[in-house]
């Protein structure tokens, strides 16, 4: 038998304090990136347009660009998208930016002799009314896939289990968005949906551990403080949360490098949410039930012991 | 070996059996999305506040022309914003009749009136409104079906979003360009004589009488593509619409090589009206305007019987025979503008399914290998149930009619990843029960029990935000949480059923168990 650990008894609960620092540490790391460096928002959310063209031999970006002023659109991003003769132009939202944008584009290259022949690959336009309904609708979908996923915590375990798990959500959340804003990617539609993916998986690992606390409790747990039985359920379940994260870990690491350039910013949100997911699940989930239910017997009233009143 | 077991074998077929009944054969029987398959995608929004402008705007003639019948002098009649018509009357002594004119627009209700100068506000109900806006949006959806129906897309979809919105899908379309201006053109055709009274210096000047304006023809040289935009001064009263036309047809224009012009027939009312036009104005100019732009303005040298007349413009063939699919189908009832536009060529569909193809192919190649090593013969049943998994969740997109789309594969590939899962946890549980000093058989019960409660909540909270992705997404987004959704609820069949039953068979038919490879 193969087995990643023997019988696991590492001290997570108790090195806790480490866990703390190191996750205050990253999601600083990301609030800072998020502050400072901004987060780059696809046209999707800010409205605009992207057009997609491969070139027969790879070209010079200021051919490209020279082109394109001769039509006034030379303030727009050229970007090499994933082979040296496809790039990617956005165009900003102005008055000039309406729906023909892309036969503008097409007729503004293929007029360039210098550039050769062109083929457009994608066009996407997103007017300034539904760019601005998008963004209300992916705060509208995070906050209810956080509220939905708090009140089924919450009514299956209890309300300590819940809080504490949006807390590691919001840690694994944070970490992505910053890892975005460090490596310059951009946040669109296909990356909320990862985000929303890992916010569901990473809830997912926080479960199984805090399942298997309540099906201890009263089976040789006589003596054993909260914070030792939380330990024991982390790493009785440990294994499979090790392998599980390895299994996905191993899917989103594929589709970030065979996946494609379109999938790209999607899978890399999705390696770095199931690396953090795993790693909240271990270190964070748990020692925040541990510290609000030491926090509260300290004060005197006798807390029941959180989650494992079921 | 207990009674229900062949129940379950045979329900476990008949559910292998349905669902390659329904992937058979795969291309025809899996939607691709636009962003694999290539094609447009557009979101249309109907501009119903000019709807109902032009629908006070008609009132308000139809107001003054009721005032004149009656012999009600008029100071002013004239439309005020989107849904108000002001009137001025010419004394205040008519003013009871021109309450009873009033009284018989129903769905107008007097405003700011004032008795002592004459003058009062007819303003649109808000019900009228909101029934306009209805039609409208109602009546684009339909010609633009039509239009579409028309030029030949297999599997479109047009459908209506929300009180003023159309989405529309056409998969495999070569010229979007194309495609968008026969979508996108209002194809209002009026008929209006020019103002010559007011010259077109004094009206680019700004100085235009009330009934008139100015309208613009476009013209591109043939060789430097430059455009030119001649103003016309038109009065704006519209003599006849495209609504009164019975056909419309494609010719070559005889004065100008290479292009092509559009000529169109009256109904008969239609044609009685503009030979009456014609009649009425010989030695005028008639401007033909289509969506507010003259294509001509031809001087009118004798009435004109028969009901024939002649677009001509700078056509191509396509242009010319699109705009004849656009006439004959009838104009839009409002105009509709773009708001979300994804266009995606054949070739980049293409790239992106082979490329998600390999991403899936490698997924599961490493999962199965991996759980192969890791348990042996329980992660051969692992990798058994994964093929059931993946044999359902593209079975139930097939029988739902779901689409993949790029964002689907992902989901797909993540679905192997997360679906193993469920088997690693029945499997660690069952090694921890051996551990614990249980017998094999004893062990398999415990695992199945003990992991069931966890793999329904593990289950459930990622199938709620799936939901939740599927409510608030859009297009591509719909088809990530479309695979996650099915694939996760594959995967709770197969991990509690399917497994189950292949432990069953292995080890309960034994006499006796002795290990578990596992």
């Amino acid at each position: 038998m193969i087995r990643i650990f023997r019988n696991p008894d590492f001290n997570f609960i108790g090195r806790r304090r480490w866990a703390y620092c190191v996750s205050l540490a990253l999601v600083l790391i990301g609030l800072g990136s998020l502050a400072i460096r901004g987060l780059h928002y696809d046209i999707d959310f800010t409205g605009g347009a992207l057009v997609q063209v491969r070139f027969e031999q790879p070209p010079d970006v200021r051919a490209i660009r020279a082109a394109l002023a001769k039509v006034g659109l030379g303030d727009s991003v050229i970007q090499e998208f994933g082979e040296a003769r496809e790039f990617i132009i956005r165009v900003p939202l102005s008055a000039q930016t309406s729906q023909e944008i892309g036969t503008k584009v097409r007729d503004a290259l293929a007029a360039d002799d210098a550039l050769g022949k062109v083929e457009m690959r994608r066009v996407e336009f997103v007017g300034p009314q539904v760019g601005r309904e998008l963004q209300l609708q992916a705060i509208y979908a995070v906050l209810f896939g956080i509220a939905g996923i708090l009140i089924y915590i919450a009514a299956r375990f209890d309300l300590k289990g819940g809080v504490a798990a949006i807390i590691a959500v919001f840690h694994d959340v944070t970490i992505c968005l910053g890892a975005l804003s460090l490596t310059g990617r951009e946040f669109s539609l296909p990356v909320l949906a990862a985000l929303l993916t890992i916010i569901g998986y990473s809830v997912n690992d926080t479960i199984v551990a805090y399942d298997r606390l309540r099906e201890n409790r009263g089976r040789g747990q006589r003596g054993r403080s909260f914070a030792e039985q939380m330990n024991g359920a982390v790493n009785q379940t440990l294994s499979r949360t090790v392998l599980t994260a390895l299994t996905t870990f191993f899917a989103t690491a594929i589709l970030l490098t065979l996946g494609g350039k379109v999938l790209e910013d999607f899978a890399f949100v999705l390696v770095v949410g199931v690396v953090t997911g795993t790693y909240s699940t271990i270190y964070i989930a748990g020692a925040l039930v541990v510290d609000w239910t030491l926090y509260v017997e300290g004060r005197g009233s006798k807390g029941k012991k959180a989650v494992a009143k079921a | 070996m207990p009674r229900n077991l062949w129940l379950r074998i045979g329900l476990i077929a008949v559910a292998v059996a349905v669902s390659l009944w329904y992937l058979y054969p795969p291309k025809q029987r899996i939607n691709l999305g636009l962003d694999l398959q290539g094609g447009i995608h557009l979101i249309l929004g109907v501009d119903t506040k000019k709807a109902i402008a032009a629908q006070t705007e008609r009132a308000a003639e139809d107001f003054r022309q009721a005032l004149e019948r009656k012999g009600i002098g008029i100071k002013r009649v004239a439309r005020e914003g989107d849904r108000a018509i002001s009137v001025a009357l010419a004394s205040p002594a008519s003013w009871n009749d021109a309450l009873t004119v009033a009284s018989q627009f129903q769905t107008f209700t007097r405003k700011a009136s004032d008795q002592t100068v004459g003058t009062f506000t007819l303003e649109m109900d808000e019900r009228e409104a909101s029934q306009q806006i209805d039609l409208a949006t109602r009546g684009a959806v339909e010609k633009i079906r039509n239009r579409v129906d028309k030029f030949g897309v297999a599997e479109a979809t047009i459908t209506r979003q929300g009180d003023d919105r159309i989405l529309i899908q056409l998969p495999g379309v070569q010229d979007p360009d194309r495609a968008k201006a026969l979508i996108g053109q209002t194809g209002l055709l009026e008929f209006k004589l020019l103002d010559e009274r007011t010259s077109v210096e004094e009206a680019l000047a700004g100085r235009l009488p009330e009934t008139a304006e100015l309208l613009f023809q476009r013209r591109v040289d043939p060789e430097s593509k430059q455009e030119t935009k001649i103003p016309f001064v038109v009065q704006k009263r519209t003599l006849l619409t495209g609504a009164e036309l019975t056909d419309a047809s494609v010719q070559a224009d005889p004065n100008s090589t290479g292009n092509w012009q559009v000529s169109i027939t009256f109904s008969a009312a239609g044609a009685q009206r503009f030979g009456e036009i014609t009649e009425n104005s010989v030695g005028r100019y008639l401007a033909i305007v289509l969506d507010g732009s003259v294509y001509s303005a031809p001087r009118i040298n004798e009435r004109i019987p028969g009901g024939r007349a002649v677009i001509t413009g700078q056509f191509t063939v396509e242009q010319a025979r699109d705009l004849a699919i656009v006439l004959r189908e009838g104009a839009l009832p409002a105009a509709v503008s773009i708001l979300e536009e994804r266009t995606v060529g054949p070739s980049l569909g293409a790239d992106s399914i082979r490329q998600g193809m390999i991403a899936i192919a490698a997924s599961a190649a490493l999962v199965f290998v991996f759980m192969l090593v890791y348990y042996r013969l329980s992660g051969l049943i692992a990798d058994v149930a994964l093929v059931l998994n993946l044999l359902l969740l593209l079975a139930c997109m097939a029988a739902f009619g779901a689409t993949l789309t790029l964002p689907g594969i992902a989901g797909i590939a993540l679905t192997l990843g997360m679906a193993v899962d469920t088997n690693i946890l029945i499997f660690e549980r069952i090694r921890e029960e051996l551990n614990n000093g249980k017998l094999p058989r004893s062990a398999i019960e415990a695992g199945f029990n003990r992991a069931f409660r966890t793999i329904i909540d593990t289950h459930v909270t990622v199938l709620v935000t799936a939901a939740i992705l599927y409510n608030f997404g859009t297009g591509p987004v719909k088809g990530f949480a479309v695979s996650l959704f099915v694939g996760l609820s594959a995967s709770l069949f197969t991990a509690v059923f399917f497994t189950r039953l292949l432990f069953d068979l292995i080890y309960l038919g034994r006499r006796k168990v002795a290990t578990i490879s596992i």
